[in-house]
């Protein structure tokens, strides 16, 4: 059935649901994102003396910024995935069953690595002080493997989880540009909330990042079309090629701002000058909104790759209206307090100033 | 391996250790508040050390109730897509309630609750610590509502082998939510209570003389002693109101196989499914009929009523046992230590050893208690509407296995280090910070508590 003719008869909760849900991804990624790219990041905390051994104060010192730098926000960023699979699991539960029943084992490598990453953030600071090392290994090793466990499930959605070793593949190398570009978000968010030698050194790891990251875009935006006539003909078919073009083009051009800024970035910041310093951060989430976009454009209104769309797998719709009513109410008050909780902490990150 | 079983035992280990936290963090946020106000109140330092050092607490207990939630939030559709499937119109507005009235409140302004203290006046740091302890309320408000609504489903109807929504007052305050969320409510105070005095009695023991100590552990004993009737209370009246809606379990927790006029209550019994009778048994005569007809001669159903509907009698027989013991030795335990603090000013050696001892008593009877309910709806998952059997899903056996296997690992690793790390943080507030040299007791922290730049 063609999108308009199941709009009239499905209604259009289904959407403004999928809309809801979209935006409750998009905000985790964009701000668990950089919470996972700092914890990624954390092994090469760096002391000032070029040593990096676990002991290395300098080292210690750089890593408890590193961390402050998200200690307040993590927890709400977080609640974003939360929301996002609640709306998949109460406004579209036969798809919740489909899609979280295909990708069962990455899913619990993710939640074994948040859970690792998210108990780490307390215990780094409250265990036995010969133990911190041990919870910064687990602080490391949690944010990497939830960044990959998610890139790995993003790719195995993408091909509509088929199996095989060319799908497999493509996961994999998913998994690993998703780690860069959460990466590259961390790096962002380290040079605009750390000073000195920190936020040099943020700058050199933005700028490692960074190709990685497009990369993984090029990828999944040659993949996709291929995995789907579908999905080829939307993008490709006249005149939709020439309407869509903006999208990669603004793609290709904020990687080019991206990359210039840091270029120019370490001398200015070595003269204390901290004009532009949010410009990588602010790109990059410029890149995952477009990239976010251009894979939102390709699917619907599918929510398993040309098996379920969202007409077919909503719940009923007095259900939803309850809910809508609630999310119209509600979810401006996050924003608000969202909001206000950025400001109470904004400015650069100091060494931790616990409670 | 039976995938369901399998399926059950890691949704049960994953809930089990999910709800040790949250039992903690709801009650611990008032306690906070209630820390913060006499400070406010008094100006005297003790209250804000007594805050400063169970926000930690809070904080690290916190961090582990909310990754073990978000595993739930995914299992639900991976163990059991059945359930979404048949009431998820029913289930899912109640938790996308919960997300979005609580969750997000209370991780906000956990932040200015635990790193804020001087970027806001006092002012508003009291006021972020009223809305992480009312978020953390919020949240058990809705999803007990959506547990009750399980054992007690209301205001809904069957179309198509779906769950619709008729009625929501009815689905949130279906006939068992009242007593359920008051009976949990009082266990997570009661669960801080004990963790609090036995925290504070471990300080005590090792010399610990900051006077923030004996405030905190007065304020757990005399909260344990106020609470614990309250919850005898309220566990009665829960209790009479599942013998309305869900005899069976009554009869499972009771072990009567027979319907009887003056049941006896068992003290001790091996119930054995296989004779449909008890091994061993030891009971108080009329008891049950009494308590829970308030009749000695009064008529109580027995298991073999129902029969193939009703749920393992074992483990309901023993969990249910293992919460009232230990609720009763709560009673015992509280009230003395009143009594003895009030007259000696402070706990007798041994009294201290058995507040350490009882440190996680509310942990036992809170998750017997849980298994007494869940164990009890068996085999329904909710309750006369979707058998459990029916709600489960196709994922192979060896994948649940390891997984769940990964997740026991994690679970044990995870609930070693929480209480280690609060008994470390216990001997560590006793010297001044990093000035590790000083061996000598804390002296009462002088001054007013500022909100400035430590």
């Amino acid at each position: 059935m063609d999108p308009l003719t199941n709009l009239q008869n499905g209604g259009w909760l289904p959407v403004v649901f999928l809309a809801l849900m979209g935006v409750a991804m998009l905000a985790y990624v964009v701000l668990d994102g950089y919470d996972l790219g700092v914890g990624i990041l954390l092994r090469r905390a760096n002391g000032a003396d070029g040593t990096n051994s676990a002991n290395s104060t300098n080292a210690d010192i750089e890593k408890d910024i590193m961390i402050s730098s998200i200690g307040p926000f993590w927890d709400a960023n977080e609640t974003w995935l939360v929301l996002g699979v609640g709306i998949l699991l109460v406004a579209f539960p036969m798809a919740h069953g489909v899609i979280l029943g295909e990708l069962y084992l990455p899913v619990a490598l993710m939640l074994l690595g948040l859970m690792l990453r998210g108990v780490a953030f307390d215990f780094r600071v409250k265990a036995r002080a010969a133990h911190k090392h041990l919870w910064n290994n687990a602080f490391y090793a949690g944010s990497v493997l939830a960044s990959f466990s998610q890139g790995v499930m993003l790719g195995l959605y993408i091909t509509g989880f088929k199996n095989g070793w060319a799908e497999y593949g493509f996961a994999i190398i998913t998994g690993l540009c998703l780690c860069a570009g959460y990466a590259l978000l961390g790096a962002g968010w380290l040079i605009m909330k750390t000073e000195g030698a920190l936020q040099q050194r943020a700058v050199r790891w933005a700028l490692g990042s960074l190709w990685f990251t497009g990369a993984g875009i090029a990828a999944i935006s040659i993949v996709t079309p291929l995995v789907s006539a579908r999905i080829f003909e939307k993008w490709f078919a006249l005149p939709n090629l020439f309407l869509l073009m903006p999208v990669p083009a603004a793609t290709a051009v904020l990687f080019f701002v991206i990359d210039r800024a840091l270029r120019r970035l370490p001398k200015r910041l070595s003269e204390g000058n901290e004009y532009g310093a949010w410009v990588p951060f602010a790109c990059t989430v410029g890149i995952f909104i477009l990239a976010f976009y251009g894979l939102a454009y390709s699917l619907f209104p599918y929510l398993v790759v040309d098996k379920i769309d969202i007409w077919q797998a909503a719940s009923a719709p007095e259900s939803l209206k309850i809910i809508l009513v609630g999310a119209v109410v509600v979810l401006p008050a996050i924003l608000g307090y969202t909001i206000y909780a950025y400001r109470v902490f904004w400015g650069k990150a100091r060494a931790l100033t616990y409670y | 391996m039976d995938p369901i079983l399998l399926a059950r035992a890691q949704f049960g280990a994953n809930i089990t250790f999910h709800i040790l936290f949250p039992t903690i963090s709801i009650a611990m946020g008032w306690v906070l508040l209630f820390f913060k106000l006499r400070f406010n109140a008094t100006n005297n330092a003790k209250w804000m050390d007594a805050y400063k050092f169970w926000v930690k607490i809070f904080a690290l207990t916190f961090a582990l109730g909310v990754v073990s939630g978000i595993t739930m939030s995914f299992q639900f559709g991976t163990n059991w897509p059945g359930y979404m499937q048949t009431v998820g119109n029913i289930a899912g507005p109640l938790l996308a309630y919960e997300v979005m009235t609580a969750f997000f409140l209370e991780a906000s302004f956990l932040g200015i609750m635990l790193f804020g203290t001087n970027r806001v006046s006092n002012r508003t740091h009291t006021i972020a610590t009223l809305l992480v302890a009312g978020g953390t309320t919020l949240s058990a408000f809705w999803i007990i509502a959506l547990n009750s609504w399980m054992h007690t489903p209301a205001g809904f109807e069957m179309i198509a082998g779906k769950a619709h929504a008729v009625d929501w007052f009815q689905i949130i305050f279906n006939p068992s939510f009242p007593y359920r969320l008051t009976h949990m409510l009082l266990a997570s105070g009661l669960t801080v209570s004990f963790l609090i005095a036995g925290i504070s009695a471990y300080r005590w023991q090792r010399n610990d003389r900051n006077p923030s100590v004996m405030a905190a552990l007065k304020t757990g004993i005399t909260l344990a002693a106020v609470l614990i009737p309250l919850q005898i209370m309220a566990g009665d009246a829960h209790g009479l109101n599942t013998l309305k809606y869900q005899p069976a379990k009554v009869a499972a927790m009771e072990g009567l196989w027979e319907t009887e006029k003056g049941a006896p209550s068992l003290l001790f019994a091996i119930p054995n499914e296989k004779t449909r009778s008890n091994d061993f048994a030891i009971g108080i005569p009329k008891l049950t009929s009494l308590v829970l007809t308030h009749e000695l001669d009064g008529e109580v159903k027995g298991l073999n009523e129902f029969k193939g509907k009703h749920p393992p009698v074992a483990p309901l027989f023993w969990a249910f046992r293992i919460m009232v013991g230990t609720g009763m030795l709560m009673l015992s335990v509280s009230w003395f230590s009143v009594w003895q603090i009030r007259k000696r000013g402070a706990p007798a050696p041994w009294l201290a050893r058995a507040l350490v001892g009882m440190t996680f008593a509310g942990w036992v009877a809170t998750v017997a208690g849980w298994y007494v309910t869940e164990i009890g709806r068996q085999p329904y998952l909710v309750y006369g509407v979707l058998k459990t059997v029916d709600a489960a899903s196709a994922i192979p056996s060896a994948m649940i296995a390891s997984t769940f296997i990964m997740y026991l690992l994690l679970y044990a690793a995870l609930t070693v280090a929480y209480v280690t790390v609060i008994f470390h943080l216990a001997r560590k507030a006793q010297y001044p910070a990093a000035s590790g040299a000083s061996h000598m007791p804390t002296p009462a922290l002088n001054g007013n508590f500022q909100p400035a730049k430590k």
